[in-house]
């Protein structure tokens, strides 16, 4: 484990910097720590949000110093805690790429110097690791972008992009949950609500699971939302090992 | 027994200090942007200090009451009137049936409170009143307030002992600027010294993009080492976010739980309400201090608002001094 770093994020919150990387290693040992923090009943922490390589802990000052909490967080991080392997849950998420759904998937495609399809092809062909769950309710943070189509995010985000569209942002790709300002190149767009505030369950995605994009053309885009409107539209979930 | 939305204003939604703990699930916390008015909206009434409140934006509401309550009004001058004439702000108001208490728009600040002493009855969703106009959560029906909108009362408020006591003398948002106290980090190592140094030196200008989510400014770029890209991470309300363009972007009650631009500082908790009741064309500077400055900087306004506590519990000069003509009186009858 690199060396973990731990700052001020102003006078209420403090960050956990565990690595500089992306990797399901640094990302278990977040959860570990989430959870270790959590039975311990630290008092004074007021909320968490685990991040791929950091965890920020929104506290309250009145209650633990900064100070305190930073020591005590300091002691914490070198307990060494084990994760157990399980078996991995993957869904199927249909995705109709480029046209009016994806504007900047020729940029993705020129950035990369590959064609259109070939971004379609890598971008399809692996399960990604949800490695957290923020930004909006039910977005889902995804390892395991094929390296040849990293894009930069755009210089100046977008003031509202659709629900249900797929970007990539840097080294990282995923799915709008609902309209939303953002920053991320659009490629696609799925039929599937990840977040649904009127359904039993409003969140779809976990952390722990993994998604497979599955390309669809415009009919198939029309047949599954014209399900999903209906709330007849169930995911495919494939089980794999890890 | 409530009040009846009769004009919905620009943008009024039932807020307390948000939703905390599950932002681990992508929810954000929403709630109040100025924490400070909405305290002290409270303790007026000496209301519980999360007790749900209207908050409302640039122009304000107009609301009927169906029933008798106390209320106060916080923030920004929103130039209040009941039944057509000016009401104190800063101050406990005894309404009737009947009574329409209207606002207009902010001659000063930009965001106003209305706080209730029969307590707004809304449920509590996952341990808040508050509005998430994002999730759509919370609040009334997890929207903003428009005409026709009923909001019943939780309970009776027809008395409040040192009545006429509870007023303060505060006029808090008549500037056109603000200086903002900022802890440095958490990344501040992913810009250069020049950047820095331009951050901390420069004035910034508050644009028309500035709503619940956050104030984007203008002003000189900010330079980073490489790229102002991270690894996406936790959001604290104030981060200063600095994207590739240079410009910083405050985030503020409705922001996500995480992003993927570094963050330059954190505006201190005390200097919040400062930027949130800013307009369009103000100008913003920043200055750095260490974060043991901005934690005693948050004990002290405590402290303060404690101060205020006790001011409005003494019993207030009009109250005495009704006390003398009664005291030669009873000489009369000795």
């Amino acid at each position: 484990m690199q060396n973990i770093k731990i700052v001020a994020a102003g006078d209420s919150s403090i960050l956990i910097e565990f690595g500089s990387e992306i990797n399901p290693e640094i990302n278990r040992k977040i959860t570990s720590t989430v959870q270790l923090i959590r039975a311990q009943q630290i008092e004074g922490i007021v909320d968490m949000i685990p991040a791929f390589c950091s965890l920020l802990i929104n506290y309250d000052p009145r209650i633990i110093t900064y100070d305190r909490i930073q020591s005590r967080m300091a002691e914490l991080v070198k307990m060494d805690v084990k994760a157990s392997a399980q078996k991995k849950k993957v869904f199927e998420i249909p995705v109709c790429y480029g046209g009016d759904f994806g504007p900047d998937i020729e940029n993705i495609a020129a950035n990369a110097g590959l064609s259109v399809e070939e971004v379609i092809k890598i971008h399809s062909s692996s399960d990604y690791l949800i490695y957290m769950l923020g930004f909006l309710p039910g977005f889902c943070y995804l390892g395991g972008l094929d390296e040849r189509i990293h894009t930069p995010r755009l210089a100046n985000p977008r003031v509202k992009i659709p629900a249900g569209s797929v970007g990539i942002g840097g080294s990282q790709t995923g799915i709008y949950p609902l309209d939303s300002p953002g920053g991320w190149q659009l490629m696609g767009l799925t039929p599937v609500k990840t977040y649904d505030p009127d359904r039993e369950t409003p969140i779809l995605l976990e952390a722990g699971d993994y998604i497979r994009f599955v390309p669809i053309d415009r009919g198939e885009f029309d047949r599954i939302k014209a399900l999903v409107d209906r709330n007849e539209y169930e995911c495919v979930i494939r089980e794999g090992e890890v | 027994m409530g009040i009846r939305i009769l004009k919905g204003g620009m943008l009024t939604t039932v807020q307390d200090l948000g939703r905390a703990g599950y932002q681990s699930q992508g929810f954000s916390v929403a709630g109040v942007m100025d924490v400070r008015s909405f305290k002290i909206a409270n303790l007026l009434l000496d209301n519980p200090e999360n007790e749900a409140v209207l908050e409302f934006t640039l122009i304000g509401p107009t609301v009927e009451f169906t029933s008798i309550s106390i209320v106060a009004i916080t923030g920004g001058d929103f130039q209040p009137t009941v039944n057509g004439e000016p009401v104190e702000m800063y101050k406990a108001l005894y309404m009737k049936k009947g009574d329409i208490l209207k606002f207009g728009s902010a001659r000063t600040g930009s965001r106003g409170y209305l706080a209730f002493g029969s307590y707004l009855d809304v449920p509590v969703v996952m341990g808040s009143r508050c509005t998430n106009l994002k999730s759509r959560q919370g609040g009334f029906k997890g929207r903003k307030l428009e005409a026709g909108d009923y909001i019943h009362f939780r309970k009776k408020c027809q008395y409040l002992p040192f009545f006429l006591s509870r007023k303060l003398d505060l006029h808090e948002f008549d500037q056109n600027e603000a200086e903002l106290r900022v802890v440095m980090g958490p990344q501040d190592d992913r810009f250069s010294k020049q950047g820095i140094e331009t951050f901390l030196n420069s004035e910034y200008t508050v644009t028309s993009e500035f709503d619940r989510m956050g104030c984007r400014l203008d002003g000189p770029f900010i330079a980073p080492k490489e790229t102002s890209d991270i690894i996406s991470d936790g959001i604290a309300f104030g981060s200063v976010q600095v994207p590739s363009h240079g410009k910083p972007i405050i985030l503020l009650a409705d922001r996500q739980t995480t992003g993927g631009y570094a963050k330059i500082a954190t505006v201190a908790s005390v200097d919040i309400p400062k930027l949130v009741q800013r307009k369009t064309d103000h100008k913003i500077r920043f200055r750095a201090i260490t974060v043991e400055e901005a934690q005693k900087l948050y004990m002290d306004e405590l402290r303060e608002l404690d101060e205020m506590r006790k001011v409005i519990h003494k019993p207030c000069k009009e109250v005495l001094e009704c006390r003398l003509p009664a005291k030669r009186l009873a000489k009369l009858f000795e």
